[in-house]
């Protein structure tokens, strides 16, 4: 399982997981569960147009998923905010299948971007991972405050001079950024899993952000970590145990809150 | 008429049985997406069409109909959201992002073992992405029936339900179970979502549902035109995405044909941008109405 061709593996999923962490926190937060789900597909239908282009897939994954941030801030500003999601994201996933059928790749192809494949990290990918993972946990220190601000309440932010719409676009091409470099390793459909669960599952430990974020990186470290063993051992997808084990981490972390709410009644807000 | 049909369209059989599920699952999937896109559904509806995930390729795995699948465990994950709470809005986006992230762990699964332990080819494809020219003509009866239950139970709580999404509380004090309605919609939704996951497959079936619904929302704001509108919107794409899809075959010396889902909603899409003008056109002519 530590041999040779899994150091690579062990190395990236460490990175991806340390950043669906903290960037999961802010999307749990704000409530952008749909837009995290989206973009990432986006991603996918990048990385099959790469595919088909002889491109590098990194590239692919990157355009389209900062092109469908950019769409869904921009659309959603206008019309209703979740029709606008769910339309760029079929939208997405129909150019993702028309690329797919023009290629000759197939089935083992679309199943890799879409679930992930754990097996499959080359050493060439793994600067460019840990370098767009820098860039995004920087951008993240460098918003904390007006972003934390924005997400929580937004009309002081507003009238502290955040421009709460600036900080949604920059936040989504954050995410854009995030995934497209997680969508190779652990698939389209899985790192929303590892962005949802993990953090919510540490809000209902505290309610301060700091630790919060802390504590979503730790869980969702331990669930990548957990997974692979797991995806090692039993030869199932990877997928199919950060889904289940993140939403178990979340299920914990409910029943902890409603036991310390059933302790402290007096203290509830 | 050369130009826009190619020969054989209107004498294939695969054909008319696309046509015809198409159509019946397009008039579904709009009727219940006028509501779905009111209520702000509309996660709840894509995270429904990834349980149908799930439940496509386990009925694979157990040699079942698809069809079923679809619709057996998109109820289930229906019941399941409505539990933890859908209703609240508050929180439902986290409790619906949980349902997607188990459901879609569980469908990696599934369509793994499908692929290993079956020895067939095409699953995911055919689950993911639909192939509605290879549907067998049995599928027909069983597809309208789901069809009628879906748009009787619809129309049983047309009333209540429209009174329940546009204002709650008027609708609790004229003594509607909200719970119930709500509820009773969800088992709706997860039928017609099952429905057209058969036809588009699963992940692309989020835009017969909200595509349709959106563009006749932002034309009219009545609900009774809003409703045909939808459902003319949605069977005009998926007919002319078949009708593109067949032609496809023709085009340039391959004859390897483009998918139809992507026509359907890619169509789709453009009605849902070009939707979007008119009210756009209205509001830079006469500014000073705005508000």
């Amino acid at each position: 399982m530590f041999s040779g061709f899994m150091t690579n593996t062990w190395v990236v999923a460490t990175v991806v997981a340390a950043l669906a962490g903290v960037v999961g926190f802010f999307v749990v937060l704000r409530g952008s569960a749909f837009p995290a789900h989206a973009i990432p597909n986006g991603a996918f239908a990048g990385a099959a147009a790469a595919n088909l282009l002889g491109l590098n897939a990194l590239l692919g994954l990157g355009v389209f998923a900062v092109f469908a941030a950019l769409g869904i801030g921009t659309l959603g500003r206008r019309g209703r905010h979740d029709v606008v999601t769910a339309l760029a994201l079929v939208l997405m996933l129909a150019l993702g299948a028309l690329f797919l059928s023009r290629s000759t790749e197939y089935e083992p192809a679309i199943y890799a971007l879409l679930f992930g494949e754990v097996l499959g990290v080359s050493t060439t990918e793994l600067l460019p991972v840990a370098f767009l993972a820098v860039v995004c946990i920087a951008a993240i220190v460098f918003m904390y405050r007006p972003l934390t601000l924005s997400s929580v309440v937004p009309e002081i932010a507003e009238a502290r001079g955040v421009r709460s719409h600036r900080m949604e676009i920059a936040f989504l091409v954050v995410l854009a950024v995030a995934t497209a470099m997680t969508v190779p390793v652990v698939g389209a459909l899985l790192i929303f899993s590892l962005m949802i669960g993990p953090p919510a599952a540490a809000r209902s430990f505290t309610d301060r952000p700091p630790v919060a974020i802390i504590l979503s990186m730790a869980i969702a470290l331990a669930t990548v970590w957990a997974a692979i063993a797991s995806s090692y051992a039993s030869n199932w997808p990877i997928g199919f145990f950060v889904g289940t084990m993140s939403a178990f981490a979340y299920g914990i972390g409910r029943a902890w809150a409603a036991w310390r709410r059933s302790r402290r009644p007096a203290t509830r807000l | 008429m050369h130009f826009i049909v190619e020969p054989g369209f209107f004498s294939s059989q695969p054909v008319h049985v696309a046509l015809t599920i198409g159509g019946v699952v397009a008039v579904v999937s709009a009727a219940v997406g006028i509501f779905t896109v009111i209520r702000g559904q509309s996660f709840a509806g894509h995270t429904l069409t990834d349980v149908s995930t799930a439940g496509g390729s386990a009925a694979f795995l157990l040699g079942m109909n698809p069809l079923l699948g679809f619709i057996g465990l998109s109820l289930v994950g229906s019941g399941t959201m409505d539990l933890i709470g859908v209703q609240r809005v508050r929180g439902r986006d986290l409790a619906t992002g949980i349902v997607l992230g188990a459901s879609i762990g569980l469908a990696a699964l599934f369509l793994y073992l499908d692929t290993t332990t079956r020895a067939t080819t095409g699953a995911t494809q055919q689950i993911l992405f639909g192939s509605i020219f290879t549907l067998d003509p049995g599928e027909v009866p069983i597809v309208v029936a789901f069809s009628v239950i879906s748009l009787v139970a619809l129309a049983v709580i047309y009333r209540p339900l429209l009174l329940a999404t546009m204002s709650p509380d008027i609708a609790a004090a004229r003594g509607v179970r909200l719970r119930p309605v709500g509820l009773a919609f969800m088992l709706a939704l997860a039928v017609s979502v099952g429905l057209s996951s058969l036809a588009i497959g699963s992940i692309l079936s989020t835009a017969l549902l909200i595509g349709p619904a959106a563009a006749a929302l932002r034309l009219t704001k009545r609900i009774g035109a809003a409703l045909i509108t939808a459902v003319a919107i949605g069977v005009a794409a998926t007919w002319v995405g078949v009708l593109l899809a067949y032609d496809s075959y023709y085009w340039g010396s391959s004859h390897n044909g483009y998918p139809v889902s992507f026509f359907i909603v890619a169509l789709t899409f453009l009605i849902y941008l070009a939707s979007g003008l008119p009210a756009r056109r209205a509001a830079t002519s006469a500014p000073a109405k705005r508000h």
